[in-house]
């Protein structure tokens, strides 16, 4: 049986879908069967992130009215076999998410999958509750800026009270991924610290996601960063963040602050 | 390391670009209803199952979309049945 992880933040653009892409990713490199479901109904955009924007026949919606099995809305990715995308409906609305239809699919991807993670739309309402409802982890994506955590303390109550774990008295575990992480403006002390996010949420640190242009490049080109570049900083911070995920216990580095002289001298230059 | 990288990428916004139009292009057209695509993929499902049951190890139904040409591919494995053809 695997496991269903849900992206989620309140906020919108902190980097849900970038993350949901680079993790599942990572997770099918490792060769682990993963599916990425896209939440998102009306304003998809996993597809296009994950480069799988031509292929798309059906989606959610289909699968939960019955025009299509689950087996052929699957999109299996073209450079990792075990990695599949259920895209959510462009053209319709959200309200034919129904409850009774997403327990429906999430049972059936997690008999079928390692992982089954769910990108959640922004906001509170419907869309992020049903994504968040089969969770039984839940990945709070945070940017170290107040309204982002503010929106996170909110979304982390809604984890505790409206996801099916919560109703059965269970608690669902909680991971806290600091995204697009500035390391120049956090030397210029303009930015809340790492600590600081970590004290407010109080729930552990998954992994920190330097602000980077190989983020851009990756969605230009239509491959999750861990994919594009693997070597580049996000895909190595996306890469321990998916170790840890696994249960490995590995230090956390905080961006930029292992930065030699070349780097401290183009970090200052670059901000 | 670093240099190296910086040097030896090729630019992405061209692919950006090119991605955006064949998608826009595509999702412009189906939101009046008019994706041919689609049609045919709804009308080819429709006419196999008055024949057969529409089972997803059976009918796997694949679409690519282009610049000039979309391709729709449905594969239907057709099951021998002996006592359908006397009748
Ligand atoms: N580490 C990063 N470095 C640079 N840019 C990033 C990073 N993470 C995300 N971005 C950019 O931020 C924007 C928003 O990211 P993304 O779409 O993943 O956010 P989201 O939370 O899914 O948004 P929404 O709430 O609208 O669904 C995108 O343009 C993405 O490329
Ligand atoms: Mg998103």
């Amino acid at each position: 049986m695997g496991k269903v992880i849900v992206v989620t933040s309140g906020k919108g653009g902190v980097g849900k879908t970038t993350s949901t892409a680079a993790l599942g990713a990572a997770l099918a490199q490792n060769g682990d069967k993963v599916v990425v479901v896209d939440f998102d109904v009306g304003l998809r955009n996993l597809d296009l992130v994950m480069g799988a924007e031509r292929r798309v026949v059906y989606d959610l919606v289909n699968v939960i009215q019955g025009d299509a099995k689950l087996t052929q809305a699957l999109i299996r990715d073209k450079r990792v076999e075990t990695l599949y995308l259920l895209a959510a409906s462009q053209t319709r609305d959200k309200d034919n998410l129904t409850p009774e239809g997403v327990e429906k699919v999430i049972t059936a991807l997690k008999a079928a999958f390692d992982w089954v993670i769910c990108d959640s739309p922004a906001g509170i309402e419907r869309g992020a509750t049903l994504a968040m409802r089969h969770a039984d982890v839940a990945i709070v994506v945070t940017n170290p800026e107040v309204s982002s955590v503010r929106d996170s303390d909110r979304i982390i109550g809604l984890l505790d009270s409206k996801t099916l774990k919560a109703e059965n008295g269970e608690q669902i575990e909680k991971h806290l991924l600091l995204t697009r992480y500035d390391a120049a403006r956090a030397e210029r002390g303009d930015m809340l610290k790492v600590d600081d996010v970590l004290e407010i949420l109080s729930i552990p640190l998954l992994g920190i996601i330097p602000e980077s242009t190989d983020v851009l490049r990756a969605s230009n080109v239509g491959a999750p960063v861990t994919l594009a570049d693997g070597r580049s900083a996000p895909a190595m911070a996306y890469f321990d963040a998916t170790r840890r995920l696994r249960g490995e216990t590995l230090p956390i580095t905080i961006p930029g602050e292992k930065r030699g002289l070349f780097g401290k001298i183009f970090g200052r230059k670059a901000a | 390391m670093n240099l190296f990288r910086l040097f030896s990428r090729s630019q992405s916004a061209p692919a950006a670009r090119e991605r955006l139009q064949v998608l826009l292009a595509h999702e412009r057209a189906s939101a009046g209803d008019s994706d041919l695509v689609v049609k045919l993929r709804d009308e080819i499902l429709r006419a196999i199952s008055k024949h057969m049951e529409i089972d997803s190890e059976k009918v796997s139904v694949k679409l690519e979309r282009g610049v000039q040409v979309s391709t729709l591919v449905v594969d239907v494995e057709i099951p021998f049945d002996a006592t359908r053809k006397a009748a």
